[in-house]
């Protein structure tokens, strides 16, 4: 048996807050946890962010422990492997909780080789094994055709979580733990890249990721043009526009607005597709969304396997026609 | 500029979902009278080493793992531009995870030498991890940016494009260096006559386990850190309310009603 134990929950924040994913791993890292009858630790990484702290004793973890240096303002690969390297080794926790995100899809394997142990990426569930005490460890392969049950044979056992796949604690407050400081003990040489430039690409309206709304269009609407009228059903819906990835590719929309495994993961309250197939590779984008409704001329189009309600028939005839009715209805 | 690229034979992932399969004895996964392909992530990296190749010359070397790699598959990247292929096919290597896939293609590139930059996609279409090319980076101790969607070279370093859900970011980064490429890159070209002529003189060069000097103790199924437990396919109810009407416009107004009624608007 190793010496490790415990899980612990890499966080990221964005400004002062906690981004919903490291709540989200909080709240399962918490349950896991507490199968085990042990501790759950947060890891805090980069500069100025001693205040974060205590949301992270509010989302559920006993300890938090935190790196701050003016080194790690912005996430580069040399030196959070190195700082996570060194916390691991100090804390040693069994399992190593992150977010599937930017930095997270980067982090953790990269932590994972230089500590000899293995990482799953993208889970989508995580519980105790009985038996054995390992974790096991759900997550989509084969775009979202197919699902892997996995275990890691050696410790820690690292993986990253699929956004809102996971359930965050309600915050409390009252909830006590301990802060403890880790220097980075970083030296500026052994940062190899050097960031340039961040370059924000602005889209207009909502972001898909926070929307309620989601209208997404496929291939089949055909043009930047087409889009114009996704944008006026959205528009009625208080909602965003997304896509899949052939608008993105033709250039018909930006691709930060594209759905599915190689775009944005989002679970909206509801979802529209619009001439959108529902190949898997789309479906893992938006799988999570509580109502799925599709429009599609293809009766066998995949899409229908998925959605609630829909109807079978060309978008340019439905589109206008269900707009004008939603319009009406909403204003009644 | 010596690249080196490493794309992975898989089943088609464009193939149609109902001919996908599982062999639940076996957890293994297929795709019922489709031939498996380059993996599409894989593809990207291979036209990224073309675009560099063309505005600086050198020599693309392409490397693969497997086992039953078809010769007509694995030499697309030969028939699109690339010089030469490297294949490591063995049984010893087959059965293996991330960790040992990611050990053996470190130690073949570490024996091939003379490299400048090293390429895979950002995921492959199977397992969909995108863990090999920070792998590869770690075990050779090589600085490694991925979801890469532009690459420049100018002396002796890279200025790259990493793609984030915000936009990019614009990074600089030292040679030797590993990259893993997204598709935001551009879409990969498709092989010319002349290229599928070119790549059919082409003999690729077959590396077995003791050619790259790999412990027994990090090779395929002996290599592994993780065990597959399971592999199913998850059910959707299927239960779709199609609305009714004898026209589009019917048909769309039904639909509105209706998720009027069921309160979800």
């Amino acid at each position: 048996m190793s010496d490790y134990k415990g899980i612990a929950v890499y966080c990221e924040a964005k400004g002062d807050k906690l981004l919903p994913i490291a709540a989200e791993g909080l709240g399962i890292g918490r349950k896991l946890a507490d199968n085990l009858g042990q501790e759950l630790a947060a890891v805090l990484v980069g500069s100025n962010i001693g205040g974060l702290a205590q949301q992270a004793i509010a989302g559920g973890a006993n300890k938090v422990y935190v790196v701050d240096d003016p080194l790690l303002k912005d996430y580069q690969t040399d030196a959070y492997v190195s700082v996570m390297e060194k916390v691991v080794k100090q804390v040693k926790p069994q399992v190593i909780i992150m977010g599937q995100t930017d930095a997270g899809r980067d982090l953790a394997p990269r932590l994972a080789f230089r500590l000899g142990t293995a990482v799953t990426m993208d889970c989508v569930d995580l519980a105790i094994d009985p038996d054995s005490k390992r974790l096991l460890q759900t997550k989509p392969v084969y775009g979202g055709n197919a699902q892997a049950v996995i275990t890691t044979e050696t410790d820690p056992q690292i993986v990253t979580i699929r956004t809102k796949a996971m359930a965050a604690l309600e915050p409390d407050a009252s909830r006590k733990g301990e802060i403890i400081n880790i220097a980075a003990g970083l030296e500026a040489s052994s940062i190899r890249t050097k960031i340039l430039d961040r370059v924000i690409e602005e889209v207009a309206g909502m972001k898909i990721e926070d929307a309620q709304v989601v209208v997404a269009g496929g291939r089949g609407i055909g043009s930047a043009e087409g889009f114009k009228q996704l944008e006026e059903l959205a528009k009625v819906l208080k909602g965003a526009v997304g896509a899949s990835r052939p608008p993105c590719d033709n250039g018909w929309v930006p691709d930060t607005v594209q759905i599915g495994l190689t775009g944005k993961i989002i679970a909206p309250e509801l979802y529209i597709a619009v001439a959108v197939s529902g190949s898997s590779q789309h479906m893992s984008g938006c799988s999570g969304s509580k109502t799925i409704i599709a429009i599609n001329k293809d009766r066998e189009a995949n899409i229908f396997r998925q959605a609630r309600f829909g109807v079978v028939g060309d978008w340019k005839k439905v589109l206008p026609a269900f707009t004008a009715k939603l319009r009406e209805l909403l204003a009644s | 500029m010596n690249i080196v690229v490493c794309v992975k034979q898989v089943i088609d992932p464009e193939a149609p979902p109902a001919s996908f399969k599982i062999d639940a004895a076996a957890n293994k996964a297929e795709m019922h009278g489709a031939p498996p392909v380059i993996d599409p992530y894989g593809e990207y990296a291979v036209e990224a080493s073309l675009k560099i190749k063309e505005a600086k010359g050198g020599k693309i070397t392409v490397m693969s793992l497997g086992v039953n790699l078809l010769r007509e598959v694995v030499k697309k990247p030969l028939a699109m531009g690339a010089d030469e292929l490297i294949l490591l096919e063995d049984e010893a290597y087959n059965g293996g995870d991330g960790w040992s896939t990611a050990s053996a293609l470190a130690m073949a590139i570490k024996k091939k030498g003379n490299y400048d930059l090293i390429l895979c996609g950002r995921e492959a279409s199977d397992t969909n991890a995108g863990q090999t090319g920070a792998a590869i980076a770690e075990v050779l101790g090589l600085p490694c940016v991925t979801l890469v969607r532009k690459i420049d070279v100018s002396d002796g370093k890279l200025r790259v494009e990493r793609v984030n859900s915000a936009g990019y970011d614009v990074i600089e980064v030292p040679l030797p260096a590993v990259l893993t490429v997204s598709n935001e890159i551009g879409q990969p070209r498709y092989p010319t006559i002349k290229g599928i002529m070119a790549a059919k003189k082409i003999e690729p060069i077959v590396w077995k386990p003791a050619d790259i000097g790999i412990e027994a103790s990090r090779l395929g199924a002996a290599g592994r850190r993780t065990r597959m437990r399971r592999l199913f396919q998850p059910v959707h109810e299927g239960k779709c309310e199609l609305a009714a009407g004898d026209s589009p416009e019917e048909m769309a107004v039904n639909l509105a009603k209706k998720l009027r009624e069921a309160r979800i608007l």
